[in-house]
């Protein structure tokens, strides 16, 4: 029998590469992660995890990924505030020139960092992780938010205004809250990349000062430690998955992750 | 309502002020560039030595070659499969098309350690030697995600009869999506392309879990060099060359999209 092609089997091939390629090395992980070193089953790579170091190593690479992550919002709510006024600024080429660096090579930018950090003679190694991840990230930040507060109903605003809220209790009952579903999707894209990146600490500080959760796991893999580096992945992974839960709970028209912010 | 001139100034400084500390580590790296002292901060005169030097470099030139060739395939590959899986994504039914834009968020939602080293397990399971191959595959299975992204919106803006008329005036399915659809789709496979094209390039982590710890590109050579092997001035130079190139293709893009009058590549988010 021969079934009659249709239009939608045009996603066949979408089907059949993502369960290869995506979901079947993910299961390759989750089986290693669970394989002792005689190759049976056991959870002790799991509960290697639970010493004093790795924590530390946790805790050090939450502690960075949440500093970089209030200092990009910081930065980057009032510049889409003031970008996103159409009474100040009447061009989106400066949004534009925010936007630009982004595309270039992150390591390049991490070490033109390094760069300003010889010249000023920076040398605490969280302030110059946390500075040159935020400077690698904060576009993330910036474009979800200006996104949403450049559609904004003005009027909404106005609204508010006129029935004589002042501007911060506008600011603080009107525009605040109608912006948050930006603020979550960026504090995501800001904070998930930095909790498990270690290419750009590396670079703008020694990794025995500037150990990171994803130094542990890159180790593992390097020496050829398979299965206690898989079980430390699908711990990461659990965290990030925590973080999306929490983060869809806080914004209930949930606004895709990434790419949902096209502009 | 209207804003107070010195509320105007005050936030448009604060604007500039961001925009200079953007750019200034950039252009600090251009300008000493041209300066051979082995620190930055030091200047010993104006020289092209390290552009020449950059051109010398054979290790340089070949992971250039790497990086381009393997951005270039991939990326081909990722805007292809990536527009042919919109297409049928778009036409599924609604519990099949929110399972492919949930299986879509997957490797875009996961640590790229997590999937670099997801990847690593599953080549090494299956017998593949890490390579050419492998970076190919690894790489336009995570930029697909993105080209998709990209040409679903343009599908919706579609008129949905197209379709329809292309298979009643005799035309097969491959027919109808190679010469009535697809071409209405190009502006978003270019920047979709473009997209993939730059996270490609941009690249350290799946690359350097998969490439059999031997082919090496751009980001691989610029984290060895600068976290184990010291920083040379070289560095500069090839940085600063980068960074003028990527500037240069993202100006002409902007112009090629004003000029068409397109949605605008640079400002889809990566």
């Amino acid at each position: 029998m021969k079934t009659k092609f249709k239009r939608s089997h045009f996603a066949m091939p979408f089907f059949l590469l993502n369960v290869i390629f995506v979901v079947i090395p993910l299961i390759i992980l989750l089986i290693n992660a669970f394989k002792g070193d005689d190759g049976g089953f056991t959870f002790s790579n799991f509960v290697k995890f639970f010493t004093v170091a790795n924590l530390k190593t946790l805790g050090r690479s939450l502690i960075i990924a949440l500093l970089t992550t209030i200092l990009s919002l910081a930065i980057c709510y009032p510049l889409a505030m003031i970008l996103a006024n159409s009474k100040i600024n009447k061009t989106a080429i400066l949004v534009m020139m925010f936007i630009v660096p982004m595309w270039i090579n992150s390591l390049l930018r991490a070490y033109a960092m390094v760069a300003i950090f010889e010249m000023l003679k920076v040398n605490n190694s969280y302030l110059k992780v946390v500075l040159a991840f935020t400077y690698d990230f904060f576009p993330f930040m910036l474009l979800p938010i200006y996104t949403i507060l450049s559609n904004m109903d003005k009027s909404l605003i106005e609204a508010s205004t006129d029935l004589g809220s002042s501007s911060l209790k506008t600011f603080a009952k009107v525009q605040l809250p109608l912006s948050m579903p930006g603020v979550i999707s960026g504090i995501l894209m800001v904070f998930m990349p930095t909790l498990s990146t270690f290419s750009i600490s590396n670079i703008v500080a020694n990794s025995a000062d500037m150990y990171l959760f994803g130094n542990l796991i890159d180790d593992y893999f390097t020496n050829f430690f398979y299965n206690v580096g898989s079980a430390y992945s699908f711990i990461l992974l659990l965290i990030i998955g925590v973080v999306m839960l929490f983060a869809n709970k806080f914004s209930n028209n949930s606004p895709q992750i990434k790419g949902g912010s096209v502009i | 309502m209207t804003i107070k001139p010195w509320k105007k100034i005050l936030a448009m400084s604060f604007v500039y002020i961001m925009l200079a500390i953007t750019y200034l580590p950039i252009i600090v790296l251009i300008i000493f560039s041209f300066t051979k002292s082995r620190v930055i901060g030091v200047w010993s005169g104006f020289t092209w030595e390290l552009y020449a030097e950059v051109f010398r470099d054979s290790e340089i030139i070949s992971a250039l070659i790497n990086t381009l060739v393997i951005a270039v395939i991939s990326a081909s590959l990722a805007t292809l499969l990536g527009t042919i899986s919109a297409i049928g994504i778009h036409y599924l039914k609604r519990r099949l098309k929110n399972a492919a834009s949930t299986i879509n968020q997957i490797t875009v939602v996961n640590a790229d350690v997590v999937t670099a080293v997801a990847f690593m397990m599953f080549f090494l399971a299956v017998g593949i030697p890490g390579g050419y191959v492998t970076l190919v595959i690894t790489h336009t299975i995570i930029t697909m995600p993105y080209v998709i992204l990209a040409v679903l919106p343009r599908l919706r803006q579609l008129n949905p009869n197209t379709y329809e008329a292309g298979l009643d005036l005799g035309a097969g399915h491959f027919k109808v999506m190679f010469s009535v659809i697809m071409p209405q789709l190009i502006p978003a496979m270019i920047s979709g392309f473009f997209m993939a094209f730059t996270l490609s390039l941009d690249d350290f982590l799946i690359t350097n879990f998969n490439n059999g710890w031997e082919i090496e590109t751009i980001s691989i050579y610029l984290y060895t060099k600068l976290t184990k092997s010291g920083v040379k001035p070289v560095l500069r130079a090839l940085s600063s060359l980068i960074f003028v190139v990527s500037m240069l293709v993202l100006v002409g893009i902007n112009v090629y999209s004003k000029k068409r009058n397109k949605s605008n590549p640079i400002m889809a988010i990566k």
